[in-house]
């Protein structure tokens, strides 16, 4: 009890905060809102409910906001630590991740462990326990294992944040996806999206299924058979490998990156074979509605996955994406930031 | 449930504050009002809808979300992270007076958060606050310019503002809260 | 010293016994089996009710670790694991380091095994020189210094041409040559099985047909050479298909089936922990219906072992991303209960086919002395408990490793005691049994 006698734990401080808070968009208006995220750590899309996957889009725009004021800076992580742990090269989410958390004030350090650290023979688990003795309260990692921010949220009591495990999942990716679709076409549910490319190896492309066919997209997956995924019908998308039935009337579409390795492995001939049967040109464009979206989360091959018309077009949202990041990764970081009272809560 | 004021007195208040408004800035030139979210946007576009009536004058209106910029984030969380809103001030805040608009005034540190949201929009000539309600209990040292109603509390009981926009009637209701 | 084990149920298929008989020991042999027999200064069991007294369990698939990888296990600490889990002999597959493709590899272990004095083991040699897949082994050596079979477990039989030589040469001596059956190239970098859980968790996919491509081709190989042929831990149904085609076509293949391929499927990969560690082996766990497919094989014959392929692994080496963590899970200690709670009391098996399946049936592929009671043979005996109530605790196995995905579980059926040429190694002081 405080010295006036009244618990420092109720809510009287901010009156405003008792009401539930307004349903903000078309999707969200039938679903009952909900105040937080009930998790520990970001592993996956997987484990979230719709209604959590809609709290962090409405945060998210929120969170655009900042971005055009000219102080573009919260104090909301104001004294939090973020370990940015990156096993796996990476510019383009790093940075992001970095711009989200100096926005919300938080302290940022990024470790590129790269090989170095395999090369010592130092395993995760004792990379991440070192890291964890300095008490940072967030972790956000990228590792080229499926699984290893499990691993890590078993051993740490830290917040994990997953940017993206082996093939698994890259959460973040779909949820600044979803942002760019609803931001374009105020909303998902109904929606033709075709997602075209190595699906086998993508973890984009699993994250991105497991939160269209949550909010109700009609999902379809596309490329040479090599690259289907075994049994992919039964997370609820139609699978094809005619790239014109998948893009037919679709409302986006979504090119997932062809690495040049494939080749090794026998999955398809050549790029040019794959750029000839599956790359998007304009002419295949055209088979879509006349207000498609065109994304891809790049780094882009251009002249395999995607022609260089096309990525460069007037239906495409690449470029959006990329600073949606930030707000999306802003909310994701804030939502999280309560940590384990997050779970104390649920 | 005590009904304290009914949307017949809101409304009288209001109109009082809009004129004394006029009369302390000496009109409304380079005036803004900034509603604190949730109840305190609808009151500043009441506020600014009387103003214009007054003056003839259009004085701009925008939105604060405070929450990023509360205290009490991150400590002792009872619950998962308080929902953030957006913020919509369209326009520059820089040498203008602004008006903060909440709906009731109590420990302070609301308008504590919002002026320091403020500063990173701009850098305003003056801030002014206007409250609907005071209820006492300030935390800090922060006075309200304009009040609608000054109503002493105890802490045990609650002040609900119920505005037509958000909850579909206007009137200020003073509850006894439950024992904790 | 005499030992009378008095009025227990005996199942001893080989001799039609299934009743309650008295066993009479002397020294290293059995002596009698019979009801009433005289005491005669022998010291007297009382065989509480409801366990039962069978031929010694023999485990054919084991990995003892010695010489070279004594962190996760060695002779010692592997037959003591054997005999607490109802085992009084094994063999054990040569993927040591150095490889047991040599005499003197073959001495050191069965010296090992004979300072320790607990289960018997019965060493496997390489089929190839260092198990490169090359050059055969020296074969007549290796069988000369005591080993029971070939193997170039951990791999396959390289290629067709080795299969079909090991198995002609082999065929000398009377041994089998026991193949982990795995194409490499469908393989791949796989670690999990090819399916819907595997896709789901990005982790990369080893095919069914991986394992039966070769099932196939060791079936062919064992009828143009009339080698004898052993499957080693098969997990999928398209290899019990093949070996069911080979059997009826009169070709002498024989396979073997891991207690864990008839309890778990690959949705183990998913919870209770996901990307457990201690799901992860070779041959994967795999779908239900290959899961299912390797039940119906032990009931209804096509299967002729329950072998352990018993794999144990330092902590350390499986507290790491499920990518690069080992292949492999112990089981010594499991698989007895496994067998007694999912087969017999789930009505699949009888008691008489679980004798078939881990005594008899080993004995005769690997030519050892065991599966059967009858009066002179040695006296090793397995006791089981079928209705004890067991809880698995990994951290108190008898093995040196704890690699287990077992841990926690209650299961129905335990052993009560192992004797190993009438010696009594293993007594479990939960069932009741006062043996000294």
């Amino acid at each position: 009890m405080s010295a006036t006698g009244r618990d420092p734990r109720s809510a009287i401080r901010y009156p405003e905060e008792t009401e539930k808070p307004e349903p903000r968009t078309a999707d969200s208006g039938e679903r009952k809102a909900i105040t937080g995220l009930r998790h520990k750590d970001l592993l996956g899309i997987q484990p979230l409910t719709p209604e959590e996957i809609v709290l962090i889009l409405d945060t998210a725009e929120a969170m655009k906001e900042i971005g055009s004021r000219p102080i573009k800076k919260v104090p909301a992580l104001r004294g939090k630590t973020v370990v940015n742990l990156f096993f796996e090269p990476s510019t383009r989410t790093r940075t992001s991740f970095e711009i989200a958390e100096k926005r919300l004030s938080a302290d940022t350090l990024s470790i590129a462990i790269a090989s170095s650290s395999v090369v010592k023979g130092e395993t995760l688990a004792d990379t991440a326990l070192t890291i964890e003795a300095m008490q940072p309260d967030m972790i956000v990692m990228r590792h080229a294992s499926s699984g290893a921010g499990h691993l890590l949220a078993r051993v740490c009591r830290s917040a994990i944040i997953n940017a993206g495990d082996g093939m698994h999942e890259h959460p973040t990716q779909a949820l600044l996806d979803a942002f760019t679709i609803r931001e374009r076409k105020q909303r998902i549910a109904g929606l033709k999206v075709a997602i075209v490319g190595d699906l086998l190896h993508s973890r984009v492309l699993r994250s991105n299924i497991h939160l269209l066919t949550k909010l109700g997209a009609e999902v379809w997956v596309c490329g040479p058979p090599t690259l289907i995924p075994p049994e992919v019908a039964r997370l609820g998308v139609r699978a094809t490998s005619r790239v014109n039935e998948a893009v037919e009337g679709a409302d986006v579409v979504m090119l997932l990156r062809i690495q040049l390795e494939r080749m090794q492995g026998a999955f398809f001939p050549s790029l040019r074979e794959y750029f000839n049967v599956f790359g998007m040109t304009e002419e295949r464009v055209r088979r879509a509605k006349p207000d498609v979206i065109i994304m891809h989360p790049g780094p882009m091959n251009r002249g395999v996955e995607i022609a260089s018309e096309v990525a460069d077009g007037p239906y495409s949202v690449i470029l959006d994406q990329v600073s949606n990041g930030v707000a999306v990764r802003m909310a994701v970081l804030y939502l999280l930031a309560g940590g384990a009272d997050n779970e104390a809560a649920a | 449930m005590p009904v304290v004021m009914d949307a017949d007195r809101i409304a009288r208040a209001l109109t009082r504050i809009a004129h004394e408004i006029v009369e302390r800035n000496k009109g409304v030139e380079r005036l803004a009002l900034v509603g604190i979210r949730t109840r305190g946007v609808p009151i500043a576009r009441r506020v600014a809808r009387t103003l214009k009536e007054i003056t003839g004058d259009e004085v701009p209106t925008g939105a604060l979300d405070i929450t990023l910029y509360r205290d009490d984030l991150m400590r002792h969380a009872v619950g998962p992270q308080p929902v953030v809103r957006s913020t919509e001030i369209a326009f520059s805040i820089d040498n203008r007076k602004i008006i903060l608009v909440d709906d009731v005034l109590y420990t302070g540190r609301t308008i504590r958060a919002a002026l320091d949201a403020l500063i990173d929009f701009g850098r305003p000539r003056a801030i002014q606050l206007l409250a609907l309600v005071d209820r006492g209990h300030r935390e800090l040292p922060i006075k309200a310019d304009y009040v609608g109603k000054n109503l002493p509390t105890s802490l045990s009981e609650s002040v609900q503002v119920r505005l037509h926009e958000v909850d579909g009637q206007d009137e200020v209701v003073v509850q006894q809260e439950a024992a904790l | 010293m005499k030992r009378l084990l008095k009025g227990g149920r005996i199942v001893d298929p080989a001799n039609g016994i299934d009743g309650a008989f008295d066993l009479l020991i002397d020294g290293d042999r059995i002596a009698r089996v019979g009801r009433g027999l005289p005491v005669d200064g022998a010291q007297v069991v009382e065989i509480p009710a409801g366990l039962v007294v069978c031929p010694g369990f023999i485990d054919m698939h084991v990995h003892l670790r010695e010489p070279g990888q004594e962190h996760k296990e060695t002779v010692a600490s592997g037959t003591a694991s054997a005999v607490a889990g109802g085992f009084t002999a094994v063999a054990c597959m040569p993927n040591t380091d150095p490889i047991n493709d040599d005499a003197n590899v073959t001495a050191y272990i069965v010296n090992k095994a004979k300072e320790a004095g607990l289960a018997r083991v019965y060493p496997i040699g390489a089929v190839s020189r260092g198990s490169q897949g090359e050059l055969l082994a020296d074969i007549a050596e290796l069988k000369a210094a005591g080993c029971v079979a070939l193997s170039d477990d951990g791999k396959p039989v390289a290629t067709a041409l080795l299969m079909r030589r090991a198995l002609e040469y082999a065929g000398m001596f009377g041994m089998p040559v026991i193949d982990h059956c795995e194409d490499q190239s469908l393989k791949g970098d796989g670690v999990a099985h090819e399916g819907y859980q595997a896709a789901t968790l990005g982790l990369r996919g080893i095919p069914g047909a991986a394992e039966a491509v070769m099932v196939e081709r060791d079936v062919l190989m064992s009828e143009i050479t009339g080698g004898y042929v052993h499957i080693a831990h098969m997990s999928a149904r398209a290899s019990l298909r093949a070996v069911r085609k080979g059997k009826d076509a009169g070709v002498r293949v024989t396979c073997e089936v891991a207690p864990h391929h008839f309890t778990l499927t690959d949705e183990s990969l998913e919870s209770p922990v996901a990307y457990d560690t201690n799901v992860k082996m070779n041959p994967p766990l795999r779908e239900a219906a290959d899961r299912d497919a390797m039940i119906e094989g032990i009931r209804d014959g096509a299967v002729d072992v329950i072998a352990t392929d018993h794999a144990p692994h330092h902590y350390d080496e499986k507290k790491v991303e499920f990518d690069r963590a080992p292949f492999g899970i112990v089981g010594l200690e499991t698989a007895v209960s496994l067998t007694l709670d999912r087969l017999v009391h789930r009505g699949v098996i009888t008691l008489g086919r679980m004798v078939e399946l881990m005594s008899i049936n080993p004995a005769r592929i690997l030519r050892v002395a065991g599966g059967t009671l009858a009066e002179g043979a040695p006296a090793d005996i397995t006791v089981v408990a079928p209705d004890l109530k067991v809880r698995v605790e990994a951290a108190k196995l008898k093995s040196r490793s704890k690699n287990t995905p077992f841990d926690g579980w209650e299961l129905r059926g335990g052993v009560a005691a192992t004797i190993v040429g009438g010696r009594p190694l293993f007594v479990n002081p939960e069932a009741a049994l006062d043996l000294r």
